[in-house]
């Protein structure tokens, strides 16, 4: 059997990458790509403590993620759509109208 | 007992009569604001006079009679009460208060009767006899000086009836801030007192102050420094040097103010508070000393001032100072019942001067110069009459009041043991000036031709709403003396008896002044002998100069030209003060509190804090670039941050390896 913490460095690795990949890519379907990323890494730590612990906590939660993670892929490739035919581009530094 | 039960209720009537005026007396005509103003005053002199004739019927074990009503001030051992007290002393300035005021109230209504403001004026009016009639019955010295400072805020009020004469508002501000000086002194000497007998009640604060010895210093200079201090705050409310010069300003004010407040009743507030605190008083010679310099400084000196000004109202201003210092001269003398009679004289004369001066203004439509006057004797011949009794009283011929009051006074500083002899000489010599500048007054205004421009002015005698008072006044002028009339005028003194048992102190004094009034039965003649003398030798000398030679002043003003014009200008105390003390703190005031405390300081750190914030905010809006990408990197900062914190005991060890 695999020990827990293999699954657990995996899953920091893979968040880990997320992240620098959130911060540093300029393509906003790369970004969400990204967060999806670190949802999925933070579903694999949760099924290996659910194992580890043997219980089904863990399990249920991940399929919450998995939901909203669905519903948020809705709404988040909307919005994609709406800047990309507005902008013509899916630069994420070209959407910085929020500044002061 | 139906009224000394329920003292509280003789202040009260004004202050109903005040309120309600105040309120409501802008709608109403002036018929109205008279019955209430003038009927307030007229039932509180009633149930003055119903509170006197119970007191007579009082054993002397239940004098003073203090009635305790709530309690106003309680902290710790110290308590101060709305208690009210009546004794002998009270009963005297009681019948003063609320009859004078009563009088000038019903004189007012014919005087204001074509001012405007007529509502406001006799609601100040009634407001000055309410706390008047607090500080006269009050039983502690707070609650004393609770009417102290109310009878001043209506003096300033009345000072400035006129508000929109610049020189009228200068003379109210004038004389609250002058006064201000003397009550910073009077609160001090509070203080003393109750630091020093733990109360500040009259009953036992006193009787804790009886058995202490009277050394030259008073107890280690305790009592002398809080009775001079105490005789600060007389000195400012009673004008005397060298607080005096707010009260010429104030005549300012509305001449039945002048009578009322500053002449008859506030500024007599002085003297009733050293009168009161006698005990005090008497165990530091030291104190007794200073008040009997001061009176009789300011009596000279006043008196001097007098024998020039030309303003009709201001010759009787500065004879008030004069005279003030005359009561301040008994009492620091040991004369007290001296002092509070020639108080309660003075307040019938001098009310009634100021009344029928009044009188004359009224008559020749406004004009208070005495050099636009004359020949007014035969025009107004009821004011001439009762002005000239008035002015035979306070000259001290007999047997008119102030003969009695001024004689007894004069005789208490003749047989003082501290310069007795030389405080009866300048006494004697403020006598002689105040029967000359008094008289000077009269022929000035009521005899000779005519100065005024007869076409268009036209003397009309006043109405009786204004004569009646003058002649009610008159008459208390020429018997008001009589109440002290010394042995051998065929009276009995009544006055000084009556007054005995608030001045006299235990068995010995009572041995000392048996002594002492066989010594002045002997004096007695051979004084006022004197004093008329030099009453008539006054009159003669102003008879002389302006009826006979009429020429002779002005040649007199030339050949004495320094003398005259330092007289004319006051002896130019208005302007050492305003160079000594109202510039320099003027300068303060606009170059430094102003300048540099206020703008700079306290304006400095209000706008200091907003331009901060305003610079911290400009700096720290750049945080918020609208890139996406830059939050990201503020949130995973702060994950970084969080996570460190959480882990920090694990990490620690970590950390500190890696610096080693």
């Amino acid at each position: 059997m695999v020990p827990t913490h293999y699954y657990l460095i995996l899953s920091a690795i893979l968040f880990g990458l997320g992240t620098v990949a959130f911060v540093f890519r300029r393509n906003i379907i790369t970004i969400f790509m990204s967060i999806e990323l670190m949802l999925n890494a933070v579903n694999l730590a949760f099924v290996a403590f659910s194992q580890a612990w043997n219980r089904l906590d863990g399990q249920v939660f991940v399929l919450f993620v998995i939901v909203v993670a669905a519903a948020e892929a809705a709404v988040g490739l909307g919005i994609i759509i709406l800047i990309a035919r507005i902008r013509r581009s899916l630069n994420v530094e070209r959407v910085d109208l929020l500044k002061l | 007992m139906l009224i000394l039960d329920n003292l509280w209720i003789i202040p009260l009537l004004p202050l109903l009569g005040s309120a309600t005026n105040g309120l409501f007396g802008k709608k109403w005509p002036n018929k109205i604001v008279n019955s209430v103003a003038v009927g307030s005053t007229g039932v509180a002199f009633l149930c003055a006079l119903e509170a006197v004739r119970e007191f007579f019927q009082l054993s002397p074990e239940q004098i003073p009679l203090v009635k305790q009503y709530f309690s106003w001030i309680v902290a710790g051992g110290f308590r101060a009460g709305f208690d009210l007290q009546v004794d002998q002393l009270t009963v005297v300035m009681l019948l003063v208060v609320t009859g004078v005021g009563w009088l000038i109230h019903i004189y007012s209504t014919g005087y204001m009767a074509h001012e405007s403001g007529y509502y406001r004026f006799f609601s100040y009016l009634n407001l000055f006899m309410f706390f008047m009639l607090i500080l006269i019955l009050s039983a502690n010295y707070v609650l004393l000086f609770v009417g102290w400072e109310g009878v001043g805020l209506c003096s300033y009020l009345l000072i400035g009836f006129y508000f929109l004469k610049k020189s009228a508002s200068d003379a109210g501000k004038k004389a609250f801030i002058v006064n201000r000086i003397g009550d910073f002194g009077f609160m001090l000497g509070m203080f003393l007192l109750f630091r020093t007998f733990g109360t500040l009640d009259f009953v036992p604060l006193f009787a804790k102050a009886g058995p202490m010895p009277a050394d030259l210093m008073g107890q280690y200079g305790t009592l002398t420094i809080a009775c001079l201090l105490l005789f600060m705050g007389a000195t400012g409310k009673s004008a005397q040097l060298p607080l005096y010069v707010w009260l010429p300003d104030a005549m300012e004010g509305p001449t039945p103010v002048s009578a009322l407040i500053h002449a008859a009743t506030m500024v007599t507030a002085g003297v009733y508070v050293v009168a009161r605190s006698n005990v005090l008083f008497t165990h530091s010679p030291t104190a007794m000393l200073v008040v009997a310099i001061i009176g009789c400084a300011t009596a000279l000196f006043a008196a001097t001032i007098g024998l020039v000004q030309t303003d009709i109202k201001r010759v009787l201003a500065y004879s008030t100072v004069s005279q003030l210092g005359y009561m301040f001269l008994a009492c620091g003398v040991g004369a007290f019942s001296a002092g509070v009679f020639h108080l309660m004289t003075h307040a019938f004369f001098k009310a009634l001067l100021f009344l029928a001066a009044g009188s004359v203004i009224h008559a020749v439509g406004g004009e208070q110069d005495m050099r636009h006057m004359g020949g007014l004797g035969k025009l107004i011949n009821k004011t001439y009459i009762t002005m000239l009794i008035a002015t035979i009283a306070i000259a001290g011929f007999p047997p008119l009041a102030a003969f009695f009051s001024k004689d007894s006074i004069l005789l208490g500083a003749f047989q003082s043991e501290y310069g007795g002899h030389v405080l009866y000489a300048f006494g004697l010599a403020t006598a002689l000036l105040t029967s000359f500048y008094m008289f000077r007054l009269i022929f000035l205004t009521f005899s000779g031709k005519p100065r005024f421009d007869e076409h268009h002015v036209h003397v009309h005698e006043s109405p009786n709403s204004m004569v009646v008072p003058l002649m009610i006044l008159a008459l208390l002028s020429i018997v008001g003396g009589w109440l002290a009339a010394p042995a051998f005028w065929g009276g009995t003194d009544y006055f000084t008896k009556f007054l005995d048992p608030v001045f006299s102190h235990g068995a010995e004094a009572a041995g000392a002044a048996e002594a002492a009034e066989a010594a002045a039965h002997a004096l007695e003649v051979p004084l006022a002998i004197v004093a008329v003398i030099t009453a008539l030798l006054g009159l003669g000398i102003a008879y002389w100069l302006y009826i006979k030679n009429t020429k002779k002043p002005e040649e007199l003003a030339k050949s004495l030209k320094g003398i005259y014009t330092a007289l004319l200008n006051k002896y130019y105390v208005d302007e050492l003060y305003a160079a000594t003390v109202v510039k320099p703190l003027m300068w303060i005031s606009r170059e430094v509190l102003w300048q540099r405390v206020d703008v700079q300081v306290i304006d400095g750190t209000v706008n200091g804090v907003a331009a901060g914030a305003v610079g911290v905010g400009d700096n720290v809006r750049h945080a918020q670039s609208g890139n996406t990408r830059s939050y990201a990197v503020w949130v995973v900062i702060g994950a970084i941050v969080v996570i460190a914190i959480v882990f920090w005991p694990y990490l620690k060890p970590v950390a500190v390896g890696m610096v080693r």
